[in-house]
């Protein structure tokens, strides 16, 4: 996995609460067996009409949004399905983090698993973050051993993030390595629960 | 001290706990199925590693398979997941109820059906609804395809303890009232991410009432709640309905097993970082009438007025969600017509709920230019179903006895429905385009969905199909 500590870009700022992953990635593209691709198809049905053509008003096809890496959104983000393939979607399209005031559980998990970082601000903040960020473009900068997001006027938004998954992500290691390291406890609970 | 049946399992559970870490839990049963686990088995073969326990992994095919012909899957790339998945289980020794086998069908209604699920146990699978498993006081929570991988290789998962919830259900649940509408009722009066970082614990004399096929319709959909997992104690009812089961202990070994089963259910006393309760007064046939499962009301009722809203933002997604699904403000439920009728799911399409549905539409016709269908959720329910004539009860109303698999629950398959048109549905959610693009979804209970395919419009099925008096 692709470590992941600062990431400076300008913000994507998509005002919406509740996006469940069935809009993240839509079921037809859920056949592929591969983890990557996924990418063009990230929110489709929000992004192009019946023909495939880009539809207007929608923040992905607003050019001044190209090649950011920071998506912004409200609250509940990620709910509905486990399909991993909204991470792998965000992340092929080029997001490596994704600001918001709350998460449903599996999407949060699913982005720590590949280096997506999910930080969670204050609605107050992430109401501030979207309402600059759709004025004009605002660059970010993000820095996960600090955990910090700092605007353009040096304001500084501090995140909360579980120490073991900071490491994880700092270091980009392979989790099922590092759990092959219990591998003697593992079989020594097995032991005891099938004596029980 | 007193515990919750949710502190009782993790305990049980964990292999190495260590502070400020969270914790690495044992898994005792692992669910797969086609749609999530190609990436994981190719994780296993890249890093030449191998499936710890195979003998605790069970996988089936459900969401891509066809449920008219069999034999012909139309799309190349449905074709090719299916057969990853039954090359994956061949080459790594994973037991596999393939399409053509009886115990295939809905992964959460066959673990059931099987006795796989049991009390006490840990189950995960890479689907959210895996939380129907705990309807058997199970800790059952969907995992992602990298926590299939991890789950494959080791047996276990890291986990953060969760918060503990409890959903109390107050009083006597009336008569022709289902399971599914208490959940719809839940989620609507408390929001879609109420349960977020809890494990949800449904209790009360209603609870205790239900059958386990309710109970698992109520648990089923404790995810559209935002919970990780929802569960309820064991009792009894648990009890006689694991006896018997294939995969279930046998003999004195289950009786060893029900007492301990038993010996899970949370203590009295035993306390929740937080407890809500909803009267089962409250409760009545319900409906979602938004674009996710929270915006739901009472079929008396009507949708909602932009002037309910106070907060703009909520005012915002309500004007888009009615938009989306080409409704008016404030018009009568029983007012709006549908085309199309889906009876299926891993939340209601056990044999109690095709009961329940057969029972309303018996002797009756299916609408003129409605298009209804009955998928069950596994083979082994087609066949009690058939063994009871239900076949000939749906049929003979006009409509279509299908197959069992996930089908219009997610349309991954080819029933899908069409642009702009409106479906009665008792699956889970009711997300944009989730049963197709443009697809306009209200869930519902069997019972609720049968009327409204006699009627051609959402009906208060106490009203005219008075089939509990
Ligand atoms: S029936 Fe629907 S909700 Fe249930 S497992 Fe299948 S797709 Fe998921």
């Amino acid at each position: 996995m692709k470590p992941i500590n600062e990431v400076t870009s300008i913000l994507t700022p998509l005002d919406r609460s509740n996006v469940d992953t069935d809009q993240i990635i839509s079921k037809e593209f859920l056949k592929r067996i591969e983890r990557t691709g996924f990418g063009k198809y990230l929110f489709y049905h929000w992004r192009f009409d019946a023909e495939g053509n880009k539809k207007d008003g929608f923040v992905l096809n607003d050019p001044r949004f190209d090649g950011s890496e920071i998506l912004v959104a409200r609250e509940n983000f990620g709910c509905g399905s486990s399909r991993e393939h909204a991470p792998w979607a965000i992340l092929d399209y080029g997001f490596r983090v994704v600001i918001a005031p709350s998460y449903a559980d599996i999407f949060y998990n699913n982005c720590l698993k590949n280096c997506i970082l999910p930080i969670r601000l204050q609605e107050e903040e992430v109401e501030e973050l979207l309402a600059k960020g759709k004025a004009e473009p605002v660059r970010l900068e993000v820095n996960l051993a600090e955990q910090t997001v700092t605007q353009p006027d040096g304001t500084v938004h501090r995140f909360d993030i579980d120490p073991y998954w900071k490491e994880m992500l700092l270091n980009g290691w392979d989790e099922i390595a590092l759990t092959f390291k219990y591998e003697d406890q593992i079989t020594k609970y097995e032991k005891t629960m099938q004596r029980a | 001290m007193a515990k919750t049946i949710i502190d009782k399992i993790w305990d049980r559970h964990i292999v190495v706990g260590e502070p400020g870490k969270p914790d690495l839990l044992y898994i005792d049963l692992h669910l797969l199925h086609e749609v999530t686990s190609p990436q994981a088995f190719e994780g296993l073969r890249l890093n030449g590693r191998k499936v710890r326990r195979p003998d605790l992994c069970f996988a089936t095919m459900d969401h891509n398979v066809p449920t008219v012909n069999r034999k012909v899957i139309k799309d190349p790339i449905a074709r090719k997941q299916i057969r990853t998945l039954a090359e994956n289980c061949e080459e790594f020794g994973v037991p596999l109820a393939d399409v053509d086998h009886p115990d295939q069908g809905i992964v959460h209604v066959i673990g059931p059906e099987l006795g796989l699920t049991q009390p006490g146990k840990t189950i995960v699978c890479g689907d959210s609804h895996t939380s129907t498993h705990g309807a058997f006081g199970a800790l059952a929570f969907g995992i992602g395809t990298s926590e299939v991988e991890h789950v494959l290789s080791t047996q276990t998962l890291w986990q953060s303890r969760p918060k503990t919830l409890e959903i109390r259900i107050d009083g006597e649940i009336a008569p022709g009232v289902a399971a599914k509408d208490i959940i719809l009722a839940i989620i609507s009066k408390f929001g879609t991410d109420m349960g977020t970082g809890h494990i949800v614990e449904y209790t009360g004399e209603a609870i205790r009432k239900l059958t386990m096929e309710e109970r698992m319709t109520i648990c089923n959909m404790s995810i559209e709640a935002g919970a990780r997992a929802g569960l309820i104690s064991p009792d009894e009812t648990t009890v006689e309905y694991l006896r018997g089961r294939k995969y279930a202990p046998q003999g004195e070994a289950f009786d060893k097993a029900a007492e301990d089963w038993l010996s899970l259910a949370s203590d009295e006393g035993a306390t929740y970082d937080r407890s809500v309760s909803i009267h089962a007064d409250e409760i009545e046939p319900f409906i979602t009438w938004g674009t996710n499962p929270g915006m739901g009301a009472g079929i008396s009722g009507r949708v909602p007025l932009a002037s309910d809203y106070a907060n703009e933002l909520e005012r915002d997604s309500f004007l888009r969600a009615i938009e989306y699904m080409g409704l008016e403000e404030g018009q009568k439920f029983t007012d709006i017509e549908i085309q199309h009728v889906f009876i299926g799911s891993c939340t209601n399409a056990r044999l109690s709920d095709l009961r329940e549905a057969a029972r309303v539409i018996e002797g009756k016709k299916v609408r003129d230019g409605v298009r209804a269908m009955v998928v069950p959720g596994s083979r082994t329910v087609k066949k009690q179903a058939e063994e009871e004539g239900l076949d000939k009860v749906f049929t003979e109303a006009g409509f279509e006895w299908r197959e069992s698999g996930c089908s219009m629950c997610l349309a991954m398959n080819d029933d899908v429905v069409p642009a702009g048109e409106r479906c009665a549905s008792t699956s889970n959610r009711n997300f944009e385009g989730r049963q197709g693009t443009g697809a306009r979804t209200h869930l519902m209970s069997p019972a609720m969905a049968a009327a409204a395919a006699i009627n051609g419009r959402f009906t208060d099925v106490r009203e005219e199909f008075a089939v509990h008096a």
